[in-house]
């Protein structure tokens, strides 16, 4: 820059002095001694730890940064060589310049990191030089690893869920939200049981959380009990096993209802006769002949805990002769009503004997003649409720319908994989006692729940439903005349996840 | 020949002592070690003398001088003024200066013909050294360095200068100064020259650090292995007595 504004600048030429320790002729420096000798005179990785010994997890295989922490780390990696670096100790006397591996045979158990420093030495001379470490790896198992190798089932919390109803459909839809929602990610053990599934959580804080999180998806009540397993006054530990004990209300969607009176009345003169239309954590419920309805809170409901009347697993298939709507479209909690007249006989009557019913429901929307829909039969019914024995001079509608079948039309697609799939989690079940009877039946329901799904947009909004990569659309599907039955349009589905990809993911959540 | 001395253990005896072609000065020290070696290499040629400057020990870096007359800066006292001037040989012209830089030997580099100072020194004082040392005044650097008595050791023979002098820097110094020179070290690469070397024609005394190789430097570039008034006469005298014996 200078030459170009032309000034003039003495030429500075460079000369040489001899290195005061060998006398070879070199161009001055700091020290005024050549590279060599300087080297020999002073060693800046002199104080500087050569060899160190690094404790690692072979389990889960993690390595100890003391006093406590263990990171895992793979070979050769950053995390490796960043946790290798930090180990050294005295290194903030000296600039670290560059730091490597160098490859070892993974069964030494050594590794080996070359550093290149630098520090100054001698009137602010500058020096570099580059020396290697060696990592002696000592295999300790770390305290979690200890853990579950001396006793797997080393849980301090338990959380037991369970609804009281001869079915498990809400158990596969609270699998999907738990699913969904990671809440059961760091549970250590998950098993079904009778009746319900059990949580085992390391932590009780962890119990706790995933216990308010069954309190916002379900109408769940709970209660907590300790066991002392071991203590130590002296230094006042206490160890406990907890249990929560959490109970789902055992009133499902579909159930019909007969309101104990004071309900009733709290209500505003509810039904008595109430279909639940939905659970969430509250329970929505709805008068099928008024079309009023009203949604019960969990604390509501537990205040008086009645049971279902009647329970989806009764439902009769009737075929509808005809239907009259008597309102117009009404909307209740999203979705909509219309009252109707309609005419309805048994399918199990059909061609046999004349007997019609007729009745008031709340499906004038869906229902058209010829259709099937599913509904409670009182006529045939022996009910023994409690609550029903309370109202005197109730009158009971001979038929309550409740949805429409497609029935006849699922008959033609049995068999066919379905477009889409579900994730599921890892449960331990103990089929051995119950036998092929019990593992059909959860098929059939859990067949069941996966229609429902498919017939409800609803109930599919909360969960992820994952595309399935064998199912290939066959050429019969586009043809299909008339109604279809309802499937899960495409655009909906998640795109298929490895389950590999997913424990990753999880993992990375966790930590 | 170069003598390696320490002055109580520092290697830097350059400050502590002044060496001249007429006389050599000396610092008052704890132990007699340090006198005593000037002393044993001296005393046939010229008075050995212990003082202070200004009541401190480190009279070299505080006055300059040469055969012809010593400066001393103007916080020396009488006593030591009067003390000089009685030890001292009387062609010897002793001379206290007010000079703001009162570290007179790290501003003043001279022989008993040229003198390179400070570029900041009092025309009064260019004046006075010009008289009282009999030299021609040269304001200069050594490798950019304006304490030029500091980087660098002269003689009437040659001349030692910092490291880091170009060669262009050489060549002009060496010009002036009609002497030739040689870039080095001093104390194991210490490029404080004059603090860790003291020289006149014929003998030189270096900080103990001094390597085998900065020595060779030194007595070759002071022509110290011939320049010995009786290196002759002593050499042939050993070899007398050696064949004689």
């Amino acid at each position: 820059m200078a030459q170009e504004a032309g000034m003039f600048m003495v030429n500075q030429t460079i000369g040489s002095v001899l290195c005061c320790k060998c006398g070879i002729l070199m161009q001055p420096n700091p020290a005024n001694m050549c590279t060599k000798c300087l080297r020999s005179e002073v060693d800046i990785t002199e104080g500087l730890q050569k060899h160190v010994v690094i404790v690692h997890c072979p389990e889960c295989d993690t390595y100890l940064q003391p006093p406590r922490t263990w990171i895992k780390a793979q070979l050769e990696s950053k995390e490796l060589l960043t946790f290798c670096v930090k180990r050294l100790k005295n290194l903030n006397k000296v600039r670290l310049v560059h730091a490597e591996f160098i490859w070892t045979e993974p069964h030494s158990k050594r590794i080996k990191v070359k550093l290149t420093v630098q520090k100054e030495v001698l009137n602010r001379a500058i020096l570099e030089q580059s020396y290697i470490v060696e990592y002696v790896v000592h295999e300790q198992m770390c305290e979690s690893c200890t853990r579950v190798q001396a006793n797997p089932d080393q849980w301090v919390a338990a959380v037991q869920l369970r609804q009281h109803v001869s079915h498990r459909r809400t158990f596969f839809y609270l699998e999907q939200l738990i699913l969904k929602h990671n809440a059961a990610g760091r549970c250590i053990r998950i098993k079904q049981m009778d009746q319900g599934i059990d949580f085992f959580f390391s932590n009780r804080s962890h119990a706790v959380k995933f216990v308010e999180f069954l309190g916002k998806v379900a109408p769940v009540r709970y209660r907590n009990d300790k066991q002392l397993v071991s203590h130590d006054t002296k230094s006042n530990n206490y160890n406990y096993k907890h249990t929560f004990s959490v109970e789902i209300c055992p009133i499902c969607r579909e159930d019909l209802i007969c309101l104990p009176p004071k309900v009733a009345v709290s209500l505003g003169n509810l039904g008595p006769l109430v279909i639940c239309t939905k659970i969430s954590n509250n329970i929505a419920l709805m008068d099928p002949f008024t079309l009023r309805h009203c949604f019960l809170d969990a604390d509501q409901y537990w205040r008086t805990s009645f049971k279902s009347l009647l329970s989806s697993r009764q439902l009769v298939e009737y075929i509808v002769l005809d239907v009259e709507p008597v309102s117009s479209e009404v909307v209740v909690g999203g979705s909509r009503y219309v009252l109707a007249d309609a005419q309805v006989a048994r399918v199990s009557d059909f061609g046999k004997n004349d007997t019609i019913f007729s009745v008031r429901t709340h499906l004038g929307h869906l229902l058209s003649p010829g259709d099937n829909a599913l509904g409670y039969d009182f006529y045939a019914a022996n009910s023994n409720d409690i609550e029903l024995d309370k109202y005197k001079g109730l009158v009971l509608p001979e038929v309550v319908l409740i949805k429409k079948s497609y029935e006849e039309k699922r008959q033609k697609k049995r068999g066919k994989p379905r477009a889409w799939k579900l994730r599921s989690l890892d449960m331990e079940v103990d089929n051995t006692a119950k036998g092929r009877d019990h593992e059909e039946k959860m098929n059939s329901e859990y067949e069941q729940f996966l229609r429902d799904l498919e017939e409800n947009p609803e109930l599919r909004f909360n969960i992820s439903l994952y595309q399935n990569k064998e199912y290939q659309p066959s050429e019969m599907a586009s043809v299909t005349d008339g109604e279809e039955v309802p499937s899960v349009p495409l655009d909906e589905l998640l795109a298929d996840l490895d389950l590999s990809d997913v424990e990753v993911e999880d993992d990375g959540m966790m930590e | 020949m170069a003598t390696r001395l320490q002055f109580e253990n520092s290697c830097e005896v350059g400050v502590f002592s002044k060496l001249t072609n007429a006389y050599c000065l000396v610092a008052i020290g704890g132990s007699e070690n340090f006198y005593s070696t000037f002393e044993a290499e001296l005393i046939d040629a010229i008075p050995v003398v212990k003082t202070s400057i200004g009541g401190t020990r480190i009279i070299g870096r505080l006055c300059a001088g040469n055969k012809n007359g010593l400066l001393l800066p103007h916080t020396t006292t009488d006593q030591e003024l009067q003390h000089l001037r009685n030890s001292l040989p009387d062609s010897v012209v002793v001379q206290r200066i007010d000079e703001r830089l009162s570290a007179l030997g790290n501003c003043v580099a001279c022989n008993d013909h040229v003198a390179l100072t400070h570029t900041d020194l009092d025309r009064e004082t260019e004046e006075m050294i010009a008289d009282v040392l009999g030299v021609e005044v040269f304001r200069q650097t050594i490798a950019g360095n304006i304490l030029v008595g500091s980087y660098c050791a002269l003689s009437n023979r040659g001349g030692l200068v910092h490291p880091h002098t170009s060669i262009e820097d050489l060549d002009e110094l060496s010009t002036l100064l009609q002497v030739p020179l040689v870039a080095g070290t001093v104390n194991r690469g210490s490029e404080v020259i004059a603090a860790g070397l003291i020289v006149n024609d014929w003998t030189a005394f270096c900080g103990s650090d001094t390597t085998a190789t900065e020595l060779s430097v030194i007595e070759s570039v002071f022509k110290l292995r011939e320049a010995q008034p009786s290196a002759i006469v002593d050499e042939m005298r050993k070899s007398l007595i050696d064949s004689y014996v």
